[in-house]
């Protein structure tokens, strides 16, 4: 759907001269796609997602939506932006709207929509992020953080996007609200079949919910794969200084002391599994 | 240490200019901390744990009730400053906290504005910025730091108000894995090398399983406040205070449901490691033996 083909950005710093964020990335999203991306600080993420929906552009290389090039000079990009909805980091900041469910119609309102129809789709993405009919004419400072981060995410949905990116959507947020958040975006896929790409430092989170992951390093995107490939990689993903679950390392060093597992476990359930089964079984090895 | 009876904070919510409504956000805290203990403070959002935060530094007054720092009652507005400087703070935000324009610098505005000797400021500056691990960086603008190398300076900040206490509001927040790691083992260090008093309020239950003592929150009352060991076997308490159960421990939990030998929760990683690594070694050992 979304494809980069050696994508290069690079910042200016009056200090250092000429500083490389992107080095040559290429990488495909694919319908229905749930990408898990990660990386420590500075490796590139945030800059990569601002360049899905063209916000920067790149230096050299080229995007394609659904096999157009976007930088093209006829490429309509609000039609883009429109396609690729981002999500930013503590988005609720940026909700100012009188009611909330005036500032949800501000996206579809932005994008010439009429009022009726930017009505239509607020209520819509307010229903699936679950903000009940009561609270659409209240203002959004009255909502709890999770509540107010939902309201951030449904103005971004009601733009109808087919592919959502989301900066850290969690940051900040009890354990509880962020599973809800969690869930509220495999509700999302499921129902408008959308396509997410989910930048978190969490490996936890994205093990559970994502059906790929790109691991950013250096500008690069140094690994892409399942869940479960990327994460019995453990000695690579620890020299690029990415923290990794605590239940990945616990498993990894199990096999290390001569534990014979599989691979590395992505989640408390699968070590279970794995565990149960030799430490259980009593026939021979 | 800090001694709190009773404590009741109320906001006002003003709906408009003429109709107000309160919203009672600590209902009734009491609690103890000695000096020297570690004490994490896990809750929700909007549970009470920060306004209880702001509550120790003064920041806020009781409505009701009463909260002494070192025998002292924060409601002695002539001893506000003294009582201030028992308690030092770091908020979730490094960015909101830090003014100068070199990591030393920063660390030596608290001091210069409460007049402390010139030659008194530099030992406190290096002191803070060794412990924090930072003194290599003292000439870097607090703009090139990273994220936790920032929130380690904010940490070096509080400390040069040389307090006895050291009150976190959710230090890790916004911080990587990696990041994460660096200040919480700045904390312990802090604990156990400096004997300082530690409040950590925070949403990371793994970060906490060292501490002496965690204390549950919700809905602005204490639910839970006991070692980690027994508050992470309680699983209904923890769901109740919305929290996760920490992944080592929550593994040796369903082993155990499984009927896998391991007897009492397991908190940390190495010791997990060693105790699986065990079991199978007399597993395995075990049958070899038979084989014979």
């Amino acid at each position: 759907m979304l494809q980069g083909k050696h994508i290069t950005f690079s910042y200016q710093d009056p200090a250092k001269g000429k500083t490389d964020v992107l080095a040559d990335v290429s990488f495909e999203i694919r319908e229905h796609d749930f990408i898990g991306l990660i990386g420590a600080s500075g490796s590139g993420k945030t800059t990569l997602i601002k360049h899905l929906n063209g916000l920067l552009k790149a230096e050299s290389g080229e995007i394609f939506f659904k096999g157009k090039n976007i930088y093209s000079k006829k490429y309509p990009l609000s039609e883009l932006r429109k396609k690729v909805g981002l999500v930013f980091q503590y988005p609720e900041q940026q909700l100012f709207g009188r009611t909330i469910l005036k500032d949800v119609m501000y996206g579809p309102l932005n994008l010439g929509m009429s009022e009726e129809e930017a009505g239509k789709l607020a209520k819509e993405s307010l229903e699936l992020v679950g903000i009940p009919e009561e609270y659409y004419q209240m203002s959004p400072m009255e909502l709890s953080g999770g509540q107010k981060r939902c309201a951030a995410i449904a103005g971004v949905l009601a733009m109808q996007p087919e592919i959502l990116v989301l900066d850290e959507p969690a940051a900040g947020l009890d354990p509880e609200t962020k599973h809800e958040i969690f869930e509220l975006l495999c509700r999302i896929r499921e129902k408008r079949n959308n396509a997410i790409v989910l930048v978190s430092h969490h490996m936890e989170d994205v093990a559970q919910f994502a059906n790929r992951v790109w691991v950013m390093y250096k500008g690069k995107i140094a690994m892409d794969g399942t869940p479960e490939e990327v994460y019995s990689r453990v000695e690579e993903l620890e020299e690029m200084n990415i923290g990794i679950p605590q239940i990945t390392h616990l498993t990894y060093s199990l096999i290390k002391e001569g534990v014979p597992l599989p691979r590395p476990a992505i989640s408390v359930e699968e070590a279970e599994k794995m565990l149960a089964e030799i430490l259980k079984e009593e026939k021979p090895l | 240490m800090i001694k709190i009876e009773n404590l009741v904070h109320n906001y006002t919510i003003w709906k408009d200019e003429n109709t107000k409504s309160e919203k009672t956000v600590l209902d009734g805290i009491s609690l103890d901390i000695p000096s020297g203990q570690f004490v994490a403070i896990l809750g929700p959002n909007g549970s009470g744990k920060s306004t209880l935060a702001r509550h120790l530094n003064v920041l806020l007054l009781p409505d009701e009730g009463t909260v002494w720092i070192d025998g002292k009652n924060t409601q002695a507005k002539e001893r506000l400053y003294e009582i201030r400087s028992r308690v030092g703070m770091v908020f979730q935000n490094p960015d909101n906290q830090i003014v100068g324009t070199s990591v030393e610098e920063d660390v030596a505005f608290g001091p210069e504005n409460k007049n402390v000797e010139p030659e008194k400021i530099r030992r406190i500056v290096e002191d803070v910025l060794r412990k924090v691990r930072l003194w290599e960086k003292r000439k870097t603008p607090p703009s090139k730091l990273s994220g936790g190398q920032k929130q380690r300076l904010a940490t070096a900040d509080a400390l040069a108000g040389l307090p006895e206490c050291l009150v976190l509001d959710e230090p890790t927040a916004m911080l990587d894995p990696s990041s994460r790691k660096e200040v919480i083992n700045i904390v312990k260090e802090l604990n156990q090398k400096e004997g300082m008093t530690i409040i950590l309020i925070t949403h990371h239950t793994d970060e906490v399983v060292d501490a002496d003592r965690i204390i549950l929150m919700k809905d602005g009352k204490i639910i839970g406040d006991d070692i980690p060991k027994k508050i992470f076997a309680d699983r209904s308490l923890l769901k109740r205070a919305k929290m996760d159960i920490p992944p080592v421990v929550e593994l040796g939990m369903r082993l155990k449901k499984q009927k896998i030998g391991l007897d009492e929760p397991v908190l940390h990683e190495q010791e997990m490691i060693r105790k699986i690594t065990e079991l199978y070694r007399s597993k395995c050992g075990g049958w070899k033996d038979a084989a014979r």
